[in-house]
Protein backbone atom coordinates (compact mmCIF):
# COMPACT_ATOMS: atom_id res chain seq x y z
CA UNK A 1 0.00 0.00 0.00
CA UNK A 2 1.55 2.86 -1.42
CA UNK A 3 0.80 6.48 0.71
CA UNK A 4 -0.73 9.76 -0.70
CA UNK A 5 1.23 12.68 -0.06
CA UNK A 6 -0.15 16.04 -0.47
CA UNK A 7 2.17 16.83 -3.12
CA UNK A 8 4.62 15.35 -5.90
CA UNK A 9 6.92 17.48 -7.70
CA UNK A 10 7.61 16.49 -11.24
CA UNK A 11 10.99 18.19 -12.90
CA UNK A 12 14.00 20.09 -10.73
CA UNK A 13 15.58 23.58 -11.72
CA UNK A 14 15.01 26.36 -10.55
CA UNK A 15 11.00 26.01 -10.85
CA UNK A 16 10.91 22.39 -9.47
CA UNK A 17 13.26 23.20 -6.28
CA UNK A 18 11.78 26.49 -5.55
CA UNK A 19 8.30 24.59 -5.93
CA UNK A 20 9.50 22.30 -3.13
CA UNK A 21 11.09 24.50 -1.07
CA UNK A 22 7.83 26.54 -0.64
CA UNK A 23 5.57 23.49 -0.34
CA UNK A 24 7.91 21.73 2.37
CA UNK A 25 8.25 24.98 4.74
CA UNK A 26 4.28 24.43 3.96
CA UNK A 27 4.68 21.52 5.72
CA UNK A 28 3.52 19.49 2.42
CA UNK A 29 6.11 17.03 2.50
CA UNK A 30 6.75 17.22 -1.11
CA UNK A 31 8.49 14.64 -3.34
CA UNK A 32 10.44 15.41 -6.09
CA UNK A 33 11.13 13.57 -8.97
CA UNK A 34 14.62 15.29 -10.32
CA UNK A 35 14.68 13.25 -13.31
CA UNK A 36 17.61 10.32 -13.62
CA UNK A 37 20.19 12.95 -16.37
CA UNK A 38 18.50 16.26 -15.63
CA UNK A 39 18.19 17.21 -12.33
CA UNK A 40 19.22 20.67 -12.25
CA UNK A 41 17.82 21.47 -15.46
CA UNK A 42 18.84 23.61 -18.11
CA UNK A 43 21.15 25.94 -15.49
CA UNK A 44 23.46 22.60 -15.35
CA UNK A 45 25.49 23.70 -18.82
CA UNK A 46 25.54 27.01 -18.07
CA UNK A 47 28.48 28.92 -16.71
CA UNK A 48 28.28 32.29 -15.06
CA UNK A 49 24.90 33.58 -14.27
CA UNK A 50 24.78 37.19 -14.10
CA UNK A 51 21.19 38.15 -13.78
CA UNK A 52 20.16 36.45 -10.59
CA UNK A 53 19.31 38.74 -7.99
CA UNK A 54 21.57 38.22 -4.72
CA UNK A 55 24.70 36.96 -6.63
CA UNK A 56 26.26 40.51 -7.09
CA UNK A 57 29.83 38.55 -8.57
CA UNK A 58 27.84 36.04 -10.44
CA UNK A 59 26.99 32.57 -9.75
CA UNK A 60 27.51 29.25 -11.73
CA UNK A 61 24.53 27.66 -13.05
CA UNK A 62 25.13 24.66 -11.40
CA UNK A 63 26.36 26.05 -8.11
CA UNK A 64 22.85 28.31 -8.17
CA UNK A 65 21.33 24.86 -8.72
CA UNK A 66 22.89 22.54 -5.67
CA UNK A 67 22.68 25.65 -3.65
CA UNK A 68 18.59 25.53 -4.19
CA UNK A 69 18.38 22.08 -4.02
CA UNK A 70 19.72 21.63 -0.56
CA UNK A 71 17.39 25.01 0.21
CA UNK A 72 14.56 22.75 -0.68
CA UNK A 73 16.40 19.88 1.31
CA UNK A 74 16.77 21.57 4.46
CA UNK A 75 13.05 21.61 4.80
CA UNK A 76 12.51 18.35 4.20
CA UNK A 77 11.63 17.99 0.71
CA UNK A 78 12.63 13.90 -0.33
CA UNK A 79 14.26 14.28 -3.87
CA UNK A 80 14.72 11.43 -5.65
CA UNK A 81 16.57 11.18 -9.13
CA UNK A 82 14.40 9.30 -11.34
CA UNK A 83 12.35 9.46 -14.45
CA UNK A 84 8.40 9.72 -14.10
CA UNK A 85 7.24 7.43 -17.17
CA UNK A 86 3.46 7.70 -17.11
CA UNK A 87 1.24 9.86 -15.37
CA UNK A 88 -3.18 9.66 -14.61
CA UNK A 89 -4.03 13.20 -13.34
CA UNK A 90 -7.34 12.82 -13.62
CA UNK A 91 -7.47 9.61 -10.91
CA UNK A 92 -8.13 10.39 -7.47
CA UNK A 93 -5.27 10.60 -5.51
CA UNK A 94 -3.24 10.74 -9.05
CA UNK A 95 -0.66 8.03 -9.78
CA UNK A 96 2.67 8.86 -10.82
CA UNK A 97 4.73 5.84 -12.67
CA UNK A 98 8.50 5.73 -12.53
CA UNK A 99 9.12 2.43 -14.18
CA UNK A 100 7.37 -0.22 -12.11
CA UNK A 101 6.72 1.90 -8.99
CA UNK A 102 3.56 3.56 -8.29
CA UNK A 103 3.11 6.97 -6.62
CA UNK A 104 0.19 8.50 -5.15
CA UNK A 105 -0.72 12.41 -4.87
CA UNK A 106 -3.21 14.89 -4.18
CA UNK A 107 -1.60 17.37 -5.95
CA UNK A 108 1.12 17.64 -8.88
CA UNK A 109 3.26 20.53 -9.77
CA UNK A 110 4.88 19.99 -13.12
CA UNK A 111 7.95 21.57 -13.93
CA UNK A 112 9.99 19.63 -16.53
CA UNK A 113 11.37 22.06 -18.40
CA UNK A 114 12.72 22.23 -21.89
CA UNK A 115 15.56 20.60 -24.09
CA UNK A 116 17.38 21.66 -26.65
CA UNK A 117 15.80 22.47 -30.40
CA UNK A 118 18.08 20.86 -32.79
CA UNK A 119 18.61 22.21 -36.47
CA UNK A 120 17.12 19.23 -38.49
CA UNK A 121 19.72 19.11 -41.02
CA UNK A 122 21.81 16.54 -43.09
CA UNK A 123 25.03 15.92 -40.52
CA UNK A 124 23.41 17.14 -37.89
CA UNK A 125 22.63 13.59 -35.97
CA UNK A 126 25.63 11.55 -37.59
CA UNK A 127 28.31 13.97 -36.35
CA UNK A 128 26.34 14.51 -32.88
CA UNK A 129 29.94 13.83 -30.35
CA UNK A 130 32.24 14.53 -33.33
CA UNK A 131 32.03 18.21 -33.54
CA UNK A 132 28.27 18.94 -33.45
CA UNK A 133 27.57 19.83 -29.55
CA UNK A 134 25.12 21.48 -27.43
CA UNK A 135 26.88 22.11 -24.70
CA UNK A 136 29.76 24.70 -24.73
CA UNK A 137 31.11 24.33 -20.94
CA UNK A 138 31.25 20.51 -22.00
CA UNK A 139 32.85 20.45 -24.74
CA UNK A 140 34.34 24.05 -25.57
CA UNK A 141 38.01 22.56 -23.89
CA UNK A 142 38.59 20.39 -27.01
CA UNK A 143 38.67 23.01 -29.98
CA UNK A 144 41.46 24.67 -28.64
CA UNK A 145 43.05 27.40 -31.15
CA UNK A 146 40.39 25.66 -34.01
CA UNK A 147 37.69 27.80 -35.61
CA UNK A 148 34.41 26.76 -35.17
CA UNK A 149 30.66 28.50 -35.46
CA UNK A 150 27.48 28.71 -32.92
CA UNK A 151 24.39 28.66 -34.49
CA UNK A 152 21.57 30.94 -32.95
CA UNK A 153 20.75 34.37 -31.77
CA UNK A 154 20.01 34.58 -27.99
CA UNK A 155 21.04 35.08 -24.56
CA UNK A 156 22.75 31.53 -24.59
CA UNK A 157 23.82 31.45 -28.28
CA UNK A 158 26.19 34.76 -27.01
CA UNK A 159 26.79 33.01 -23.88
CA UNK A 160 27.92 30.40 -25.89
CA UNK A 161 30.55 32.10 -28.29
CA UNK A 162 31.96 34.64 -25.59
CA UNK A 163 32.60 31.48 -23.78
CA UNK A 164 34.11 29.34 -26.54
CA UNK A 165 36.34 32.23 -27.32
CA UNK A 166 38.65 31.50 -24.10
CA UNK A 167 39.96 28.51 -26.28
CA UNK A 168 39.01 28.51 -29.91
CA UNK A 169 41.00 30.96 -32.38
CA UNK A 170 38.06 32.03 -33.59
CA UNK A 171 33.94 31.99 -33.37
CA UNK A 172 31.66 32.28 -36.48
CA UNK A 173 28.07 33.09 -35.14
CA UNK A 174 25.39 31.65 -37.81
CA UNK A 175 22.12 33.84 -37.89
CA UNK A 176 19.24 33.79 -39.38
CA UNK A 177 18.43 37.28 -39.02
CA UNK A 178 20.41 40.56 -39.33
CA UNK A 179 19.86 41.57 -35.96
CA UNK A 180 20.39 39.62 -32.59
CA UNK A 181 17.59 38.55 -30.10
CA UNK A 182 20.20 39.04 -27.20
CA UNK A 183 20.17 41.21 -24.30
CA UNK A 184 21.83 44.01 -24.55
CA UNK A 185 24.64 43.44 -22.52
CA UNK A 186 25.58 40.36 -24.11
CA UNK A 187 25.14 41.54 -27.70
CA UNK A 188 27.49 44.29 -26.76
CA UNK A 189 30.26 41.91 -25.19
CA UNK A 190 29.67 39.73 -28.63
CA UNK A 191 30.10 42.59 -30.56
CA UNK A 192 33.56 43.79 -28.78
CA UNK A 193 35.49 40.36 -28.94
CA UNK A 194 37.70 40.34 -31.84
CA UNK A 195 37.43 36.43 -32.21
CA UNK A 196 33.93 36.19 -33.06
CA UNK A 197 32.43 37.09 -36.24
CA UNK A 198 28.96 37.37 -38.00
CA UNK A 199 27.37 35.33 -40.64
CA UNK A 200 24.17 37.38 -41.07
CA UNK A 201 20.88 36.36 -42.64
CA UNK A 202 22.41 32.66 -42.76
CA UNK A 203 21.22 29.41 -41.64
CA UNK A 204 22.51 25.89 -41.64
CA UNK A 205 21.71 23.41 -44.58
CA UNK A 206 24.05 20.79 -44.04
CA UNK A 207 26.92 20.06 -41.52
CA UNK A 208 29.60 18.16 -43.18
CA UNK A 209 32.79 15.80 -42.22
CA UNK A 210 33.56 12.51 -42.44
CA UNK A 211 34.22 11.32 -39.12
CA UNK A 212 34.13 14.32 -37.58
CA UNK A 213 32.99 18.01 -38.76
CA UNK A 214 34.89 19.41 -41.03
CA UNK A 215 32.59 22.34 -42.27
CA UNK A 216 29.21 23.55 -42.00
CA UNK A 217 26.94 24.65 -44.88
CA UNK A 218 25.46 27.68 -45.32
CA UNK A 219 22.54 29.37 -47.66
CA UNK A 220 21.82 33.53 -46.92
CA UNK A 221 18.32 33.65 -46.75
CA UNK A 222 17.82 37.34 -48.77
CA UNK A 223 19.99 35.91 -51.88
CA UNK A 224 19.68 32.36 -51.48
CA UNK A 225 23.40 31.85 -52.02
CA UNK A 226 25.17 29.45 -50.30
CA UNK A 227 28.79 28.80 -49.15
CA UNK A 228 30.80 26.48 -46.94
CA UNK A 229 32.48 27.79 -43.19
CA UNK A 230 35.37 25.61 -42.86
CA UNK A 231 34.92 25.17 -39.00
CA UNK A 232 36.05 21.98 -36.83
CA UNK A 233 33.46 22.71 -34.26
CA UNK A 234 29.02 23.40 -33.89
CA UNK A 235 27.65 24.49 -31.29
CA UNK A 236 23.66 24.77 -31.53
CA UNK A 237 22.31 27.29 -29.65
CA UNK A 238 18.75 27.53 -31.41
CA UNK A 239 16.16 27.57 -28.23
CA UNK A 240 14.80 25.38 -26.22
CA UNK A 241 11.27 23.67 -26.88
CA UNK A 242 9.16 22.96 -24.08
CA UNK A 243 9.22 18.63 -22.28
CA UNK A 244 5.55 18.27 -22.47
CA UNK A 245 5.93 14.95 -24.05
CA UNK A 246 4.42 13.12 -20.94
CA UNK A 247 1.73 15.10 -20.78
CA UNK A 248 -0.06 15.13 -24.38
CA UNK A 249 -3.02 14.46 -24.96
CA UNK A 250 -4.16 14.79 -21.45
CA UNK A 251 -3.27 18.62 -20.31
CA UNK A 252 -3.94 21.14 -23.45
CA UNK A 253 -1.02 22.65 -24.78
CA UNK A 254 -0.14 25.67 -27.08
CA UNK A 255 0.73 24.44 -31.08
CA UNK A 256 4.30 24.52 -29.94
CA UNK A 257 3.91 22.18 -26.94
CA UNK A 258 4.01 24.68 -23.89
CA UNK A 259 1.37 23.77 -21.19
CA UNK A 260 -1.36 25.60 -20.44
CA UNK A 261 -2.54 27.58 -17.54
CA UNK A 262 -5.06 29.88 -15.79
CA UNK A 263 -2.50 32.82 -15.80
CA UNK A 264 -2.22 35.07 -13.50
CA UNK A 265 -2.11 31.28 -11.67
CA UNK A 266 0.05 28.26 -12.21
CA UNK A 267 -3.48 26.09 -12.31
CA UNK A 268 -3.68 23.87 -15.66
CA UNK A 269 -7.04 22.61 -16.26
CA UNK A 270 -7.18 19.61 -14.30
CA UNK A 271 -7.93 20.45 -10.57
CA UNK A 272 -4.97 19.94 -8.69
CA UNK A 273 -2.11 20.24 -11.16
CA UNK A 274 -0.14 22.90 -11.26
CA UNK A 275 2.67 23.30 -13.78
CA UNK A 276 5.40 26.00 -13.31
CA UNK A 277 8.53 27.36 -15.67
CA UNK A 278 10.37 26.77 -18.80
CA UNK A 279 7.53 24.20 -20.09
CA UNK A 280 4.52 27.09 -19.14
CA UNK A 281 6.63 30.03 -20.17
CA UNK A 282 7.40 30.53 -23.49
CA UNK A 283 7.83 34.46 -22.83
CA UNK A 284 10.22 35.08 -20.06
CA UNK A 285 12.10 31.83 -19.63
CA UNK A 286 14.59 33.34 -17.22
CA UNK A 287 16.17 31.28 -14.11
CA UNK A 288 14.59 33.91 -11.56
CA UNK A 289 11.22 34.12 -13.62
CA UNK A 290 10.77 30.03 -13.31
CA UNK A 291 11.68 30.24 -9.35
CA UNK A 292 9.10 32.77 -9.03
CA UNK A 293 6.19 30.13 -10.57
CA UNK A 294 8.00 27.47 -8.60
CA UNK A 295 6.97 29.34 -5.96
CA UNK A 296 3.44 30.52 -6.88
CA UNK A 297 2.85 26.73 -7.75
CA UNK A 298 3.81 25.90 -4.30
CA UNK A 299 1.05 28.47 -3.15
CA UNK A 300 -1.46 27.67 -5.22
CA UNK A 301 -1.10 23.34 -3.97
CA UNK A 302 -1.23 24.79 -0.47
CA UNK A 303 -4.18 26.83 -1.17
CA UNK A 304 -6.06 24.28 -3.15
CA UNK A 305 -5.37 21.51 -0.73
CA UNK A 306 -6.62 23.45 2.00
CA UNK A 307 -9.85 24.20 0.36
CA UNK A 308 -10.04 20.76 -0.26
CA UNK A 309 -10.00 19.84 3.55
CA UNK A 310 -12.31 22.94 4.31
CA UNK B 1 34.85 4.91 -3.88
CA UNK B 2 31.87 3.71 -5.05
CA UNK B 3 31.66 0.94 -7.90
CA UNK B 4 33.56 3.13 -10.64
CA UNK B 5 37.29 2.64 -10.38
CA UNK B 6 39.67 5.67 -11.84
CA UNK B 7 41.68 5.05 -14.99
CA UNK B 8 44.45 7.43 -16.20
CA UNK B 9 46.67 7.35 -19.45
CA UNK B 10 49.07 5.42 -17.50
CA UNK B 11 46.83 2.90 -16.03
CA UNK B 12 44.43 2.73 -19.38
CA UNK B 13 46.17 -0.14 -21.26
CA UNK B 14 45.77 -2.53 -18.28
CA UNK B 15 42.43 -1.63 -16.42
CA UNK B 16 40.65 -1.07 -20.41
CA UNK B 17 42.54 -2.64 -23.50
CA UNK B 18 43.38 -5.43 -21.59
CA UNK B 19 40.32 -6.24 -19.41
CA UNK B 20 38.61 -9.58 -19.67
CA UNK B 21 35.37 -7.67 -18.87
CA UNK B 22 34.02 -5.42 -21.54
CA UNK B 23 34.60 -1.73 -19.71
CA UNK B 24 32.15 1.29 -20.20
CA UNK B 25 34.99 3.92 -20.17
CA UNK B 26 33.25 7.56 -18.81
CA UNK B 27 34.96 10.48 -20.15
CA UNK B 28 34.00 12.99 -18.23
CA UNK B 29 35.40 16.79 -16.83
CA UNK B 30 35.16 18.69 -13.67
CA UNK B 31 33.61 21.98 -15.70
CA UNK B 32 30.91 19.31 -17.06
CA UNK B 33 27.57 19.46 -15.15
CA UNK B 34 25.96 16.92 -17.90
CA UNK B 35 28.68 14.80 -16.72
CA UNK B 36 27.80 15.36 -12.88
CA UNK B 37 24.32 14.63 -13.72
CA UNK B 38 25.22 11.24 -15.52
CA UNK B 39 27.70 9.76 -12.83
CA UNK B 40 25.44 8.79 -9.93
CA UNK B 41 23.32 6.62 -12.39
CA UNK B 42 26.55 4.87 -13.59
CA UNK B 43 27.72 3.75 -10.20
CA UNK B 44 24.34 2.77 -9.91
CA UNK B 45 24.62 0.58 -13.14
CA UNK B 46 28.33 -0.20 -12.27
CA UNK B 47 27.04 -1.87 -8.69
CA UNK B 48 24.31 -4.09 -10.74
CA UNK B 49 26.29 -5.44 -13.19
CA UNK B 50 29.24 -5.64 -11.61
CA UNK B 51 29.72 -9.58 -12.65
CA UNK B 52 29.12 -8.49 -16.27
CA UNK B 53 30.97 -5.50 -16.97
CA UNK B 54 33.57 -2.63 -15.50
CA UNK B 55 32.82 1.17 -15.33
CA UNK B 56 35.80 3.42 -15.09
CA UNK B 57 35.94 7.19 -15.29
CA UNK B 58 38.48 9.10 -17.11
CA UNK B 59 39.30 12.77 -16.86
CA UNK B 60 39.73 14.23 -20.00
CA UNK B 61 41.68 17.46 -18.52
CA UNK B 62 43.93 14.77 -16.60
CA UNK B 63 44.46 12.43 -19.13
CA UNK B 64 44.62 14.04 -22.74
CA UNK B 65 46.51 11.73 -24.05
CA UNK B 66 43.71 9.04 -24.06
CA UNK B 67 41.09 11.05 -25.14
CA UNK B 68 42.73 12.42 -27.68
CA UNK B 69 43.93 8.64 -29.48
CA UNK B 70 40.24 7.85 -29.32
CA UNK B 71 38.93 11.14 -30.59
CA UNK B 72 36.92 12.51 -27.64
CA UNK B 73 35.78 16.05 -28.49
CA UNK B 74 32.03 15.82 -26.99
CA UNK B 75 31.52 14.61 -23.28
CA UNK B 76 29.83 13.06 -21.66
CA UNK B 77 31.06 10.33 -23.74
CA UNK B 78 30.75 6.97 -22.93
CA UNK B 79 33.02 4.10 -24.79
CA UNK B 80 32.49 0.23 -24.43
CA UNK B 81 35.51 -1.74 -25.39
CA UNK B 82 35.43 -5.25 -25.73
CA UNK B 83 38.69 -7.37 -26.15
CA UNK B 84 40.91 -3.72 -27.06
CA UNK B 85 38.74 -1.87 -29.48
CA UNK B 86 35.51 0.36 -29.04
CA UNK B 87 32.57 -1.48 -29.72
CA UNK B 88 29.99 0.89 -28.68
CA UNK B 89 29.63 4.60 -28.26
CA UNK B 90 26.70 6.85 -26.50
CA UNK B 91 27.46 10.35 -26.51
CA UNK B 92 25.48 12.56 -23.75
CA UNK B 93 23.84 12.37 -20.59
CA UNK B 94 21.00 9.35 -20.96
CA UNK B 95 18.56 8.36 -18.07
CA UNK B 96 19.45 4.87 -16.53
CA UNK B 97 16.62 3.08 -19.01
CA UNK B 98 18.26 4.42 -21.95
CA UNK B 99 21.35 3.50 -20.67
CA UNK B 100 20.29 0.04 -19.90
CA UNK B 101 19.29 -0.44 -22.91
CA UNK B 102 22.25 0.90 -25.23
CA UNK B 103 24.70 -1.57 -22.81
CA UNK B 104 21.77 -4.63 -23.48
CA UNK B 105 24.49 -6.27 -25.21
CA UNK B 106 26.96 -6.67 -22.58
CA UNK B 107 25.05 -6.95 -19.29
Amino acid sequence: MTDVRDVIVIGSGPAGYTAALYAARARLNPLVFEGSVTSGGALMKTTDVENYPGFPDGVLGPDLMDAIRKQAERFGAELIPDDVTEVDLTANPKVIHVGSDTYLAKAVIIATGSGYRELGVPGEERLGGHGVSWCATCDGFFFRDQDIAVVGGGDSAMEEATFLTRFTRSVTVIHRRDTLRASKIMQDRAFANPKINFAWDSEVVEVVGEDRVSGVRIRNVKTGAESTLPVTGVFVAIGHDPRSELFTGKLATDPEGYLLVEQPTTRTAIAGVFAAGDVVDRTYRQAVTAAGTGCAAALDAERWLADQEG
Amino acid sequence: MGATKTVTDATFEADVLKSDKPVVVDYWAEWCGPCRQVAPVLEQIATEHADKIDVVKLNVEENPVTSQRYGIINIPTLSVFKGGEVVKEIVGARPKSALLRELADFI
